[in-house]
């Protein structure tokens, strides 16, 4: 039997290692995996590569984790924001590399990672700062950008609805990077609000499929907080 | 110097908005740009993009029936309309880079006579840059409009013949709403379309950065 749901965070977050890279889903507030944000602060690795769309705000979660010195290095396309206080400390100290990558190559090099696609040419960055020391070819009367995969060690992704065997529904805007995020680790692991009976959730609506997912862990009724911004 | 009133933010938007087609999928910036989903005519069906994964995005909810997981991409809460669909963010830059979407309305920084524009960071040194989706909206959307101040505060122009910041994309910018003028940007540099009543050209040349042409239709 297909039995992916795990008892606690710690089992869910059992085996990361120092050094990984770390994929977080959510876009603000919204479907941001705390539960497995605080259980990695708590778990210990160090030296930690995070692909956020955003750098945490305020001193919880992702910010946290930062303040907490784990993280090594941060990817991605939005990094400040109102209450991002930590990163911009941290990364002016010279303590938090910063790679920053537009939202859309951010996402497509999250897809092409799960879709084993090594590269791909993209019109987003031509003639800016982007392009930097980065490839580029014509293709018809355009000019387009070399961008390469981003594969990671972990996922950690929010659902709405899970099933045993890792099926996944997402609500509202909270499939944003989730549902891409899924696919691109080796270790994907789910926090769920519901969990649901095997066979539940309709085939014809289901977002993530469980072929992406290794565990679940029940987190209920977390609401997304009102005052990210 | 002619005697004018510069348009309100809330004016600039209600003007953007009377130009959008009926029919087209729209995505809309933070800042003046949001602004224009208050005043889009309600006889048109236009159906607004979130980078988030929304089509169909609807106004803000009353204080009491917010939905906490849903949010635009400015991190606001919002509604849908019938006929609203959601999608992942792979899934919705695909639609903005593969040319689905109709239009795109942006503030900048500088806007240049060729149609650059910059409107993620204000300097190359910039400490922490943020880029979000300006780049890829700017390259993908199918019109590219600029809502703006037409000077900076300090009174420097940012219609410019060569941008001086950091650039999102190149020749992309088709047309400009200021709070004094709505100007196209052609092959042969930036041509007046529209001026505020009581603006004179001059005045409006010496607050602008590059050569202004005149449309012969123009009235002002």
């Amino acid at each position: 039997m297909i039995d992916k749901r795990v008892r606690d965070i710690a089992m869910a977050l059992h085996g990361i290692r120092d050094g990984a890279t770390v994929m977080v889903g959510g876009f603000g507030a919204v479907g941001q995996p705390d539960a497995l944000i605080e259980g990695l602060i708590e778990q210990g690795a160090r030296d930690l590569v995070i692909i956020a769309n955003n750098a945490g705000s305020g001193h919880v979660g992702l910010a946290r984790l930062m303040e907490a010195g784990r993280v090594r290095k941060i990817i991605c396309s939005f990094p400040r924001s109102a209450g991002s206080v930590v990163f911009e400390d941290l990364f002016r100290a010279g303590r938090l590399e910063l790679e920053i990558v537009p939202q859309g190559t951010l996402a497509e090099r999250i897809r092409a990672a799960g879709a084993g696609i090594p590269a791909f040419y993209t019109p987003t960055g031509v003639g800016t700062k982007i392009a930097e020391g980065k490839e580029t070819r014509r293709f018809g009367d355009k000019t387009y950008l070399l961008e390469r995969w981003l594969p990671a060690d972990v996922a950690l992704i929010e659902a709405w609805r899970a099933d045993r065997w890792g099926n996944c529904i997402y609500r509202g805007s909270g499939r944003n990077f989730n549902a891409v995020m899924a696919t691109a680790a080796p270790l994907t692991v789910v926090q769920t609000c519901e969990l649901a009976e095997l066979g539940e959730l309709d085939p014809e609506c289901i977002v993530t499929p469980g072929i992406y997912v290794t565990r679940v862990v029940h987190v209920p009724q977390p609401v997304p907080a009102m005052a990210d911004r | 110097m002619s005697e004018f009133q510069p348009l309100t933010r809330q004016q600039m938007a209600q003007r953007v908005a009377r130009d959008i087609p009926e029919g087209w999928y729209c995505n809309l910036g933070i800042g003046i740009p949001t602004l224009v989903a208050d005043y889009l005519p309600p006889d048109r069906e236009i159906v607004l993009h979130s980078e988030n994964g929304l089509l169909g995005m609807g106004p803000a909810p009353a204080p009491d029936a917010i939905d906490p997981w849903m949010i635009n991409a400015g991190k606001q809460h919002v509604t849908l309309l019938k006929g609203a669909s959601l999608f992942h963010h792979a899934d919705s830059f695909a639609m903005i880079r593969g040319g689905h979407i109709d239009l795109c309305v942006l503030g900048a920084f500088e806007v240049a006579q060729n149609g650059d524009l910059a409107n993620w960071a204000t300097s190359a040194a910039d400490a922490a840059p943020a880029v979000g989706g300006a780049m890829d909206l700017a390259v993908g959307a199918r019109h590219i409009w600029v809502v703006t101040e037409h000077t900076t505060r300090d009174g420097a122009p940012k219609l410019v013949e060569h941008c001086t910041y950091p650039l999102t994309a190149s020749g992309v910018v088709t047309r400009i709403y200021t709070n004094l003028a709505v100007i196209d940007v052609t092959p042969q540099g930036f041509e007046v379309v529209e001026i505020v009543p009581g603006l004179d050209f001059e005045t409006l040349q010496n607050r602008t950065g590059a050569r202004l042409r005149m449309l012969e239709t123009t009235h002002g």
